[in-house]
């Protein structure tokens, strides 16, 4: 019962989020695919998982789940419906000092159960005016952890538009999913950091900004 | 048979040999160009189909579907326009307020308010909802872009159903037939300036603007529209010479729609309006040159063929 009822509300968010942005997704540099993937992209929004997520075709999305923190999505029972029931996120704490479980661990057995993953590798959402912040180490030790995953950067345009902070009501914008071509893996740290860094701000259309 | 039903047989019979045709060349010589006519040809068909079940619906659907329209081509607008977050709350008065009121007020027939609401009405809260916020920076350019989106997405797109409340004598029950005229003529302007253009096009109109568009292709396209035009006074009210003026009018104010419409693209950075039609781009890209012919066509109509204003 609550299985279909989240399955039903995953369909309605989809559904919403399309008649107000009428998605696009670019397959710029990869297919979609079942293959085992990590989608990391730019985080502007709280809605930004779901509309990467609806711009994946339904077969895929199914296996394919947000990362997300554990502190805002299990504060009420709507939001942890919404956030384990509904979008089967994978949670994780974001505070080192009060965390009991690995976060990097958390993503690595999603993946071993099949699952793709969407992380967004800035570790907050960016609303500082810059066009990206630097990404935190987690996306390393992840693909270090497991480097038969595909890095597929992703690029999310105009959604802090539809509904900026402390603002209600979503208002409609078009937006785009870019998606790139698959990251290779560096052993060097910084070097890592900074390709996959460049591989997403690379996929920004760049039209002017208003 | 009524006017209404030749025209949209003609209209299916000239889309099924179009379509036919497509895919012969496609099975002949397959290319990314007969690719992106056969998708212009099924866009075409649904943009009929709409069409012609709004027609066959009555006034409510035209309305609704115009409304559709509206929502879409502001949505592509607004997208490229240069408001910050704090115009929020006015773009979403423009979305949720503006744009159903204005259709709202057309389709209870209220002339006297409709005409006027959003050059005066939304042009004036417009800035003051944006006002309250405080934010000065590019205050102008913001707010202009707003009200421009409002004009052209919602206000001149909403002159097409309008032709419903026009009350002219002798043509009473018939107003449908003017919406086709319009877009009939509006479209194939398009078309056959394209057509002309490919065929014979040398010299180049407007280079920085629209760089496919050519003299030839544009004295060609509205010379045949206009003649169309002429041959198609049966569906209208009009003799076939005051039939030929009104199509040369709609050509002309097409075309110039396309050109001011592509000079905010560049300016803006953008090819196209949106990707929602295969083929075509956005709504906006498609409507571009009716929002500028329509308005014209509509009080050149109501100011010469209304018997009491």
């Amino acid at each position: 019962m609550k299985r279909l009822l989240a399955h039903i509300i995953a369909g309605a968010i989809v559904i919403f989020a399309r008649v107000i942005t009428a998605v696009r997704a670019d397959w710029k540099g990869v297919a979609p695919a079942p293959t085992r993937r990590v989608y990391f992209a730019n985080h502007t929004s709280n809605a930004d998982f779901i509309l990467l997520w609806a711009a994946i075709p339904p077969q895929f999305r199914r296996h394919t789940r947000p990362v997300a923190a554990a502190d805002y999505w299990l504060k009420t029972k709507f939001r942890s419906f919404i956030g384990q029931d509904v979008v089967r996120g994978v949670l994780i704490d974001r505070n080192p000092e009060t965390r009991s479980e690995d976060p990097v661990a958390q993503m690595a057995e999603a993946t071993d159960a099949g699952a793709s993953l969407i992380i967004f590798p800035e570790g907050q959402r960016n609303m500082t005016g810059e066009t990206l912040l630097p990404f935190k180490t987690g996306l390393f030790h992840l693909a270090t952890a497991r480097p038969a995953l595909e890095l597929v950067p992703v690029w999310i345009e105009n959604l802090n538009r539809v509904m900026p902070k402390g603002e209600i009501i979503p208002v409609p914008f078009l937006c785009t999913v870019t998606f790139g071509a698959p990251l290779a893996y560096s052993p060097d740290k910084a070097r890592f950091l900074q390709a996959a860094y460049d591989a997403v701000l690379a996929l920004k259309p760049d039209m002017r900004d208003g | 048979m009524s006017e209404l039903h030749i025209l949209f047989t003609g209209l299916l019979v000239l889309l099924l040999i179009a379509t036919i045709v497509a895919h012969m060349m496609n099975k002949r010589r397959p290319s990314p160009s007969v690719d992106n006519l056969i998708a212009r040809i099924n866009a075409w068909w649904i943009m009929v189909l709409a069409l012609a079940f709004a027609f066959a619906l009555g006034r409510t659907a035209m309305v609704l579907l115009f409304a559709f329209a509206s929502f879409n081509a502001l949505r592509e607008f607004v997208t490229i326009a240069a408001t910050r977050r704090e115009d929020h709350l006015a773009v979403a008065a423009a979305f949720f307020v503006i744009l159903p009121l204005q259709y709202y007020m057309i389709w209870m027939d209220w002339y006297g308010m409709f005409s006027i609401f959003i050059p005066v009405y939304a042009f004036l809260l417009m800035p003051i909802v944006a006002v309250l916020k405080g934010e000065t920076q590019d205050f102008l350019v913001r707010i202009a872009s707003l009200q421009w989106a409002l004009m052209i997405a919602v206000y001149c797109v909403s002159y097409v159903p309008v032709f419903l409340s026009l009350d002219i004598p002798g043509f009473e029950g018939k107003n449908l037939l003017l919406i086709a005229f319009l877009i009939l003529i509006v479209q194939l302007s398009d078309v056959l300036q394209y057509v002309w253009g490919k065929a014979i096009g040398r010299h180049k109109i407007a280079p920085r603007l629209s760089p496919s568009k050519t003299v030839e292709g544009f004295l060609g396209g509205v010379i045949s529209a206009t003649l169309i035009g002429a041959a198609m006074f049966w569906i209208t009210p009009f003799s076939p010479w005051q039939a030929g003026l009104m199509a040369l009018g709609i050509s002309l104010m097409g075309f110039f729609g396309g050109l001011v419409m592509s000079a905010i693209k560049r300016d803006r950075g953008v090819k196209d309006w949106g990707d929602t039609i295969a083929g075509h781009g956005g709504f906006l890209d498609r409507l571009d040159s009716l929002v500028f012919a329509a308005p014209l066509f509509f009080h050149l109509t109501r100011f010469f063929w209304m018997t009491n204003l």
